[in-house]
């Protein structure tokens, strides 16, 4: 009887008791799913527009983050260190569609998919060759002491980095709706060949969204990376990331960022407040639990794209 | 189906076909898929500036894949041109890439219509005008030229385009080419799954354009009967060959064409001389 009145009803009792904490927790969870929401991301518009699971997505991450805090450790300032890792993006995008996408033009799926993971250990290597293996400490400069909102203490870093993710998404948002380029984008994931029959150039839209999904790797990894350290671990970042596109839709922007904040928040919730119940650790299973009972209950994401079928 | 003779192209039709002035000119294009699958075996087709040109035969007879090789949307499919060589306008052209095509002034308008199901009507024409750099002002005076072709597209400008109408969506396929500002269209399989008085009101629409903006045609049907009607000139191809040629009016008057392509025997032949009969 104990174990169920923990389990029900307490949790939900200091929940009302003391909404602010609430407030704090959520808040907090809801910043660790913006993070979730970027890696996401990145696996979004790669496999929208060129149908490729990409899963080097983590190693990106990992790679934009060795990357620049390499630059910072041999004297490079932060906004000189940032435009050059942006623009090693933006190369290694040119370099995995000339080496990567056009040789295998036509291969199957899983073909390619087999070729990202390749991907994922050569940039892994790559930047640890290049910046060294020991585990490092990002600093930005930005404070991470807490201020007081609305009587809740939050981190000040979360919050900038909370920001600086929403200007992103919603930059992309402008760019893919609003621009002729971001139509040709569209056009690309609907159907590859009406789009090339048009002559709209696949390899220029692969090159796009691979520099796009760098650039959101740096964000991403910079956010993690200063929060954790940048070493190794932060490539499989792309694991917490998996739940994330269950969750959302493989082919949906929304649905990954609707769904990185859902996992994000429920896991700290059910972590802080159910935690204690069961003996802790939720955090690092919560977000498959719920990626079983999504595959389970509605297969194709909250999100997952309507199939339009017209004769 | 006697307008045939008041066409501008239609009258020199053959002679201009075999001039060296040809717009698009095939010489002995051989295909093949997969590097073993031979699907066209020498296959020569003119077709001259301002004409509409029809490319008939039977299912798998190789009418798409002749459009393909010259709009090079074969290597998508793994398919590749082993032999012949295409030209347009005197230039060499089968080795060049469907965007560059597109610029030159060839675009295809695929078999099962492929508009852009999440894009609006009005988004999908303009993936037409993707290739173009003459400005916006030139594209939106296009777009509205596509809409007084088609007033219905106009209707549903703003409806996603995988919610319009089977014969809306290959107006719009038509469309869509029309905003790359062509020379001429390639249009694979037009009628394709659509109700006869649809597939009439189509037809006719490539008509009108072809006088009025003087877009020039290779339209590959299987529906012979409804293409040799706008049609000057018909090639019919069977099994990767052309099996015969001619002006419409003598395809339609060849009795072996009657008999195994327009699928007419003698006794239906007065109830399908109206046009818009599916073959």
């Amino acid at each position: 009887m104990e174990f169920l009145w923990d389990f029900f009803v307490a949790p939900f009792l200091d929940m009302i008791e003391y909404p602010t904490f609430l407030g704090e927790v959520a808040i907090s969870g809801l910043l660790t799913g913006v993070m979730y929401s970027l890696v996401a991301l990145g696996f979004v518009l790669i496999f929208k527009a060129s149908q490729v699971f990409n899963f080097a997505q983590g190693a990106m991450v990992l790679f934009a983050a060795l990357t620049l805090v390499g630059l910072m450790e041999h004297g490079v300032p932060v906004w000189g260190a940032l435009p050059v890792t942006a623009i090693v993006m933006v190369a290694l995008a040119f370099a995995i569609e000339r080496g990567m996408l056009r040789p295998l033009i036509n291969q199957p799926p899983i073909t390619l998919f087999m070729a990202t993971i390749g991907l994922s250990f050569l940039l892994e290597g790559a930047g640890e060759w290049v910046w060294g293996s020991n585990v490092k400490a990002l600093d930005l400069g930005i404070p991470s002491s807490p201020v007081d909102v609305a009587g809740m203490l939050l981190n000040e870093f979360d919050m900038i980095a909370a920001l600086v993710a929403a200007v992103l998404v919603a930059a992309l948002a402008l760019l893919f709706q609003h621009t002729p380029m971001g139509r040709a984008l569209r056009a690309v994931a609907d159907d590859p060949q009406a789009a090339l029959s048009l002559g709209i150039s696949l390899r220029t839209i692969w090159i796009i969204v691979w520099s796009v999904a760098g650039i959101v790797a740096i964000v991403a990894g910079i956010m993690w990376g200063a929060k954790s350290g940048v070493q190794f671990s932060l490539s499989l970042i792309a694991l917490k990331a998996l739940p994330v596109l269950i969750l959302g839709g493989l082919t949906s922007v929304p649905g990954a960022i609707v769904g990185g904040l859902i996992i994000g928040l429920g896991e700290k919730v059910a972590e802080v407040y159910w935690g204690p119940v069961i003996g802790g650790a939720i955090e690092n299973w919560f977000a498959y639990m719920l990626a079983m009972l999504v595959l389970m209950f509605r297969p194709q994401g909250l999100f997952g794209e309507k199939i339009i079928e017209r004769v | 189906m006697t307008v045939q003779s008041e066409s501008v192209a239609g009258g020199g039709g053959e002679e201009t076909a075999a001039a060296p002035e040809a717009l698009l000119r095939l010489d002995a294009v051989e295909v093949v898929y997969d590097h073993v699958i031979s699907v066209l075996q020498g296959v020569s087709i003119d077709v001259p500036e301002g004409g509409i040109v029809a490319l008939l035969g039977p299912n798998g007879a190789g009418k798409s894949t002749t459009l393909k090789a010259v709009s090079n949307l074969l290597r998508v499919e793994r398919g590749e041109i082993t032999g012949g060589q295409i030209h347009f306008r005197g230039e060499r052209i089968d080795k060049l890439a469907p965007g560059d095509l597109v610029r030159r002034g060839i675009i295809q308008v695929m078999e099962g219509r492929r508009c852009f199901p999440h894009l609006t009507v009005h988004e999908n024409l303009l993936t037409g005008s993707y290739t173009r750099k003459d400005g916006k002002a030139a594209v939106r005076a296009d777009l509205e030229r596509v809409y007084e072709h088609f007033p219905s597209l106009a209707e549903r400008r703003r409806i996603l385009a995988g919610f319009i109408s089977g014969g809306e969506q290959q107006m719009l396929a038509i469309g869509r080419a029309l905003m790359s500002r062509p020379t001429m269209v390639l249009l694979d399989e037009p009628s394709m799954g659509l109700a006869p008085q649809v597939v009439a009101r189509i037809f006719s629409e490539v008509r009108q354009l072809n006088r009025e903006e003087g877009v020039t045609f290779l339209l590959a049907e299987q529906n012979a009967n409804v293409a040799l009607g706008v049609a000057d000139y018909g090639y019919i191809l069977d099994s990767g060959q052309i099996a015969l040629e001619g002006t419409a009016a003598e395809l339609q008057d060849n009795p072996a064409v009657r008999e195994h392509y327009l699928g007419l025997s003698h006794a239906v032949e007065a109830a399908s001389d109206e046009g818009g009969h599916a073959g």
